[in-house]
């Protein structure tokens, strides 16, 4: 039987579903494949949904979505070894409705995407993995999956297929994924009483704090920890680059083992239950990671075209934006009957340099460069500032301007003038 | 050949938790699958429907979220799927869950009659292995429990010869047709589903049938008015493993780690450390 649709999406992750919900609501003919068990079952996030990117897809999201807690409060955390220097912002504004950041489990949150897909009309087959693109000459005409009968027959097929994105390498859409181009992240999940939360972090009714550290707890990697607050359960994990991981011969586990016996983060998970143990590549090339993103019958979303904007942590909500514009073009396209050439289609890449995906990515072009470069930003200074906090904050006799020295002489010790001067321009390119 | 197999959905019980203070099993967030015994009954019956032909039909009773485990049945090749779901079933043990089964298969006979019944041997959440017998009885048919493979079936003399495992050593049997088998673990695996199938799947739309489209006028006999078993008591032993400990020694080094394992054995085991040193000497 060969069964034919206006389009095959592959992938049940936020750029999936984004794109299956969009192409399905306007009334094309969709499938979507899955390898997963049950959409989410393979997929892993810190996780933070941002409101945003959601609201343009399914406005009303908020009636039904399994969401754990809004958050109300970031903390920026920079670690030593037995200390940290933060910064907390919190406001009243984040805890009226409609919120602005929630923290989600994933596999439920996926689950419920899904089925808003299915309910818009798009047919979802689990446990069936795309193994090939079916090409006619240099055009996409649909799928080859691993079941007897496999292949399906599309207009347009978009891969949603994640960081690995085995289809988009196989076709030679996307090189092989560079080590220095991905994140390693691990995270756990603790339960404990939904009062033991809300009293350790100072929160109420379903309010939920985010706390973001980097420092010495990545060991001179180039990576973040993070412990979120979810409605019974805490999510703590850390992520560095996957050459890092490499080249100094650190286990993933071991680093979060240690990041969890940190004196200021033990006291925060003390007396949780581990139910959950998770790892995921994250890409975090950025902009310049950034490969050929559509073609003749096919478009990349997601993860596997490396959207992910790792400064600010933002990653499904790059997803489910690519999904979503992926999919205007898509209906723009079918519309006018337009055929889905590479040509036509560059309207989706057109799009996405105008919106925040592409600004935001373009801005920090440079930033995956220069950290990789000095690993400083990671371990001279995260031991410096907490020193010079430990100095400021000490009582002991000495005079507050011999302090001032003290803490200045550290600083050109460890970096030199210049270094300081050099590490200063870097961070203003970095972020320029 | 109609081959009607009963399933049921349960929840994953390689992933279950035992809530704490109530000692109730926790089922939210528990992945729900096909009871693992019902897969190999299914694979059975669809072996036999690939030899001789005919139908095979699935068929469960639960709630209505077990519809994803009939047309999971429908993918792997069964051909129609009935869910018998009302709240008048709530709270049936196994004579009542028989009892109800036995109706709706006798109700499913009225359409085409039924030749063979396949359960598994039991569920991986009751564990009673009561209902195929239970339904054997009531509807009068040949009973073979604790099959592990179906030899041959012979439809023109209407019989059946199976392989059962038993104390000792394995039976070989043959019975005659209409028989209920309830199928053992491990002589087959399940087909991977077609795509054609999986299509069909995912449109299949399920017969649901309540207590009356089964055919049961007796309500006295479902559910919990049906269920002479009570529930006196629940409770979860307690865990008797140890957690596991993460041993390092400072250089890391194979031979230090090693030897910081054995001292820590030995301090924890001093019988076992003397029975070394008694060895060595």
């Amino acid at each position: 039987m060969a069964e034919k649709f206006d389009a095959i999406v592959v992938g049940a992750g936020p750029s999936g579903n984004a794109a299956a919900y969009t192409l399905a609501k306007s009334g094309l003919k969709v499938l979507q494949l899955e390898r997963g068990e049950y959409p989410g079952s393979k997929n892993v996030q810190g996780a933070i949904l941002y409101s945003d990117a959601l609201e343009r897809i399914i406005p009303d999201f908020r009636e039904d979505a399994p969401l754990e807690r809004h958050i109300i409060e970031q903390r920026m955390w920079v670690l030593d070894d037995e200390s940290f220097v933060g910064t907390h912002y919190r406001s009243d504004e984040f805890n009226k409705p409609p919120y602005n950041r929630y923290t989600i489990i994933r596999a439920q949150f996926d689950k419920w995407f899904s089925q808003k897909a299915q309910e818009a009309g798009a047919l979802l087959l689990c446990e069936t993995t795309v193994s090939d693109l079916i090409m006619d000459g240099d055009r996409v005409v649909g799928v080859q999956t691993d079941r007897l009968g496999g292949s399906v027959h599309a207009d347009i097929v978009i891969l949603a297929d994640g960081v690995n994105s085995v289809l988009a390498r196989k076709a030679g859409f996307r090189p092989e994924l560079n080590p220095g181009d991905v994140a390693l992240a691990v995270k756990e999940i603790h339960f404990m009483p939904e009062e033991t939360i809300q009293s350790r972090f100072n929160i109420s009714g379903e309010s939920g704090v985010v706390i973001e550290m980097v420092g010495k707890i990545t060991k001179g990697m180039m990576g973040t920890g993070f412990l979120y607050t979810n409605k019974e359960s805490l999510t703590i994990g850390v992520g560095c680059m996957l050459s890092d991981f490499k080249k100094q011969k650190v286990s993933p586990n071991q680093l979060l083992e240690e990041m969890k016996n940190h004196p200021s983060i033990k006291p925060l998970i003390e007396g949780g239950e581990m139910k959950e143990y998770a790892a995921h590549l994250i890409p975090e090339g950025g902009y310049k990671a950034i490969p050929q993103i559509y073609g003749e019958g096919w478009m990349i979303v997601g993860d596997s075209g490396m959207f992910v904007n790792a400064v600010h942590r933002e990653g499904s909500n790059l997803a489910m934006t690519t999904g979503r514009i992926a999919a205007e073009t898509i209906i723009e396209l079918a519309e006018k009957q337009k055929p889905f050439s590479a040509r036509n289609l560059a309207a989706y890449r057109e799009k996405l340099d105008a919106s925040f995906v592409m600004k935001d990515l373009k801005k920090y072009r440079n930033m995956p460069g220069i950290f990789h470069r000095n690993p400083q930003f990671f371990t001279t200074y995260p031991e410096l500032v907490n020193q010079a906090a430990h100095t400021m904050i000490k009582v002991d006799g000495i005079d507050k301007k011999t302090k001032e020295r003290e803490i200045r002489n550290s600083f050109t010790h460890r970096r030199s003038l210049f270094g300081l001067m050099g590490d200063a321009f870097k961070m203003w390119r970095a972020f320029e | 050949m109609h081959i009607v197999v009963c399933i049921k959905q349960v929840p994953d019980s390689a992933q279950i938790r035992v809530h704490p203070v109530t000692n109730t099993i926790m089922r939210q967030g528990v992945p729900a699958i096909v009871n693992p015994y019902d897969l190999f009954s299914l694979e059975e019956a669809l072996r036999l429907k690939d030899i001789h032909g005919g139908r095979v039909t699935v068929i469960t009773m639960g709630p209505p979220q077990a519809e994803a485990a009939l047309r999971k049945c429908i993918s792997f090749g069964a051909d129609e799927a009935i869910l018998v779901t009302d709240r008048a079933f709530a709270g049936a043990d196994t004579l009542a869950t028989s009892y109800a089964l036995a109706t709706a298969i006798a109700q499913i006979a009225k359409d085409q009659a039924v030749d063979m019944v396949f359960c598994g041997k039991q569920t991986i959440d009751g564990d009673t292995a009561q209902v195929g017998p239970g339904i054997a009885k009531r509807m009068d048919m040949q009973l073979l429990t604790y099959v592990s493979q179906v030899d041959s079936l012979d439809i023109t003399s209407r019989t059946v010869q199976v392989q059962r495992r038993a104390e000792g050593g394995v039976q070989v049997l043959t019975t005659r047709l209409p028989c209920l088998v309830t199928m053992l673990e491990g002589t087959n695996e399940m087909r991977f589903a077609t795509m054609d199938n999986m299509f069909r799947a995912a449109r299949y739309q399920l017969k649901v049938w309540d207590r009356v489209a089964a055919g049961i006028e007796d309500v006295s006999k479902i559910g919990l008015k049906g269920s002479p078993t009570v529930v006196s008591k629940v409770f979860a032993p307690q865990a008797k493993t140890q957690r596991a400990e993460i041993i390092d020694s400072e250089s890391g080094e194979p031979r230090d780690l090693a030897l910081t394992l054995i001292s820590k054995l030995f301090t924890q085991h001093p019988a076992m450390s003397e029975a070394v040193v008694k060895q060595s000497a």
